[in-house]
């Protein structure tokens, strides 16, 4: 139901966004939320120019060291996946969310956050994608994926998520 | 909608009885345990018909803030000798000797339609004076709990020599929702969070953190991801009506406060993955860069004078505190215990600092003097919950903090607890509450 809805805002976007709008990530309204099961109606898995499959396939996020923001090299390998993915599929911006596990204070994990998203950026940018086509942002420890309190879930939530969206270089 | 009590006026003097100015009663905090200091509140006399009720409410509000302070203990009326039915009458000091009541606590309520006045006296039971004179005060019937917190203030202030903090108020973050997609919104309640004072601030539909009081209470800066980004906003308490601050250029701009007169926010802006700490002028909209390091700095509070900041930087490593001047430059560290130190706070006193400590797998909220000496931890959350983000009351006696449940069901709750350690407790809002914030004294 949730990801339908998202699927047809996605259409709407293909058809309606065009190069005129000034803030390339103006609104949620041409995002694809690749955490909601599948990607409908915008591409399977077995596309590889489809969200779904830089998601499943590629790899959206990469994961770090507790307090740490330097990249694994398992990190880099996810990475150099996406740099090939977003070299190819040109039509698509980027958006790092860096975010941390619950064991800081709120104000050093959203700058924890910050580094590793920015972390992310750099490499990719390293990789000859654009940097206007990427943007970072931090959510701290505000948003985690696993909800229990030991290292299984903490360590998955240390994260960096590349949320891809069609959109313009504006 | 927050003027309710906009004609509450500290009024009249009563003519009085003798006024013992220095009666022996006098109880004074230490560090050391105390018992709590037996008192006796008959229920307020009702002058005028139909303000019975009322004047329960508020000898039970006055009791509840005296009871709150975890100094006080409140005598059952069953054991009273005498009901003590007029406020004018004399005291019977045998009848109230005889129940080891210390302190004694008398009040009548009257209502004339909208308004409502409210007297009261204060005895030393065992001196047989009464303690500073009579008050009335008067206001809208709305604001009959101010009027309590008012006379618990006095009462509170008289015996103990402290400043008070019961008309006061704090903000915080309503949290609701599953842990991994926590709805959050602003909201605002009497210092004792009771259910008729809270009410709700911004909707909910952004994710919203960390609101703090201006030095007067009459706006709240937060940060709000409405734009897509984590920006400041200012918010006028009175109206609810929300606005962006204009920050130094950066990816994102957090953790902010006022400067102590108001016209100045300190807050942490990124840029390139990298935090620093910025101050903008609100009046000129002129910023002002106060650290330059690689490492993180955040979490920056202002000494009540305003010449100096306490903050949180990892540049040794881990998170540490440190303290510089209000212009920036060379920063010296304070903390030098074993754990992770963050989210200094420094006392409205301006003799501790507040700060959240990490160490060992386990969250406490602790302070320790500006020197960084004299660390003492005052809470210490289980292994299965983390504490976290202290505040101070304005007279700098308690500090409120929240205590988070871990788990998939878990979620923060506001707890306060004197600066000396004792008298730790739940402030229940009725569900999860994060981030709070202690308003000044309302005048």
């Amino acid at each position: 139901m949730r990801s339908l809805t998202k699927a047809a805002l996605i259409l709407l976007a293909l058809s309606t966004a065009a190069c005129t709008r000034p803030d390339r990530f103006a609104d949620n309204g041409n995002s694809v939320d690749l955490n909601a099961a599948g990607a409908g109606l915008a591409g399977s898995a077995s596309d590889p120019s489809s969200p779904a499959y830089f998601s499943q396939t590629v790899g959206d996020r990469v994961f770090f060291l507790v307090d740490q923001s330097t990249l694994t090299a398992e990190a880099m390998q996810v990475l150099d996946g996406q740099a090939n993915w977003l070299m190819t599929n040109i039509d698509y911006l980027a958006l790092i969310e860096g975010h941390a596990d619950e064991q800081g204070t709120r104000e050093y994990n959203l700058a924890l956050g910050a580094r590793r998203s920015n972390a992310v950026r750099e490499y990719l940018v390293s990789k000859g994608i654009p940097d206007a086509r990427i943007r970072t942002i931090s959510y701290g420890k505000e948003r985690p994926t696993a909800v229990c309190a030991e290292e299984s879930c903490y360590s998955v939530n240390r994260r960096a998520v590349t949320v891809i969206s069609i959109g313009s270089i504006g | 909608m927050f003027k309710k009590f906009m004609a509450l006026a500290l009024a009249l003097v009563l003519a009085g009885p003798v006024a013992a100015q220095n009666g022996p009663l006098r109880l004074t905090i230490t560090n050391g345990v105390i018992e709590p200091l037996p008192f006796a509140i008959p229920q307020f006399q009702a002058e005028t018909g139909g303000s019975e009720a009322i004047a329960a409410d508020i000898s039970r509000v006055v009791a509840e803030d005296l009871i709150g302070t975890g100094l006080f203990r409140q005598i059952p009326s069953t054991a009273f000798i005498s009901q003590h039915a007029s406020f004018s009458q004399q005291v019977a000091y045998a009848d109230w000797r005889a129940i080891n009541a210390q302190a004694l606590v008398t009040g009548a309520v009257s209502v004339q339609g909208q308004q409502i006045f409210v007297k009261f006296r204060l005895y030393d039971v065992f001196s047989g004076n009464e303690m500073g004179d009579g008050l009335q005060f008067a206001g809208t019937t709305q604001g009959w709990r101010r009027m309590s917190h008012k006379v618990a203030d006095e009462v509170y202030a008289r015996i103990t020599g402290e400043e008070r903090y019961f008309d006061s108020r704090v903000i915080y973050v309503a949290e609701s929702g599953p842990k991994d997609n926590r709805s959050k919104a602003i909201a605002i309640m009497d210092y004792d969070g009771a259910p008729g004072s809270i009410q709700y601030l911004t909707n909910g539909n952004s994710l919203v953190l960390a609101p703090r009081f201006s030095p007067t209470g009459d706006r709240v800066l937060y940060t709000t991801y409405e734009s897509g980004t984590p920006r400041i906003n200012v918010l006028d308490v009175a109206s609810a009506a929300a606005q962006p601050v204009t920050t130094a250029p950066g990816e994102m701009s957090f953790s902010p406060r006022f400067s102590r007169d108001g016209t100045g926010v300190i807050y942490s802006l990124s840029s390139g993955g990298n935090t620093d700490i910025w101050r903008t002028d609100l009046l000129n909209g002129q910023h002002t860069r106060l650290t330059n390091a690689p490492s993180i700095e955040t979490a920056p509070s202002y000494s009540p004078d305003g010449s100096q900041i306490v903050f949180e930087s990892d540049r040794s490593g881990t998170p540490q505190l440190y303290v510089m001047g209000a212009n920036g430059g060379e920063a010296r560290r304070i903390s030098f215990g074993e754990g992770r130190y963050g989210t200094p706070v420094w006392s409205p006193r301006g003799d501790l600092i507040a700060f959240t400590k990490q160490n060992a797998g386990r969250f406490h909220i602790g302070v320790m003097r500006t020197d960084g000496s004299e660390e003492r931890l005052l809470s210490s959350a289980s292994g299965s919950a983390l504490d976290e983000g202290p505040t101070w009351s304005p007279n700098g006696r308690v500090v409120m903090f929240f205590r988070e449940t871990l788990g998939a069901n878990g979620g923060p709750s506001l707890y306060s607890v004197d600066v000396s350690g004792r008298n730790l407790r739940q402030i229940s809002v009725g569900g999860f509450a994060s981030d709070p914030s202690w308003g000044p004294l309302q005048r």
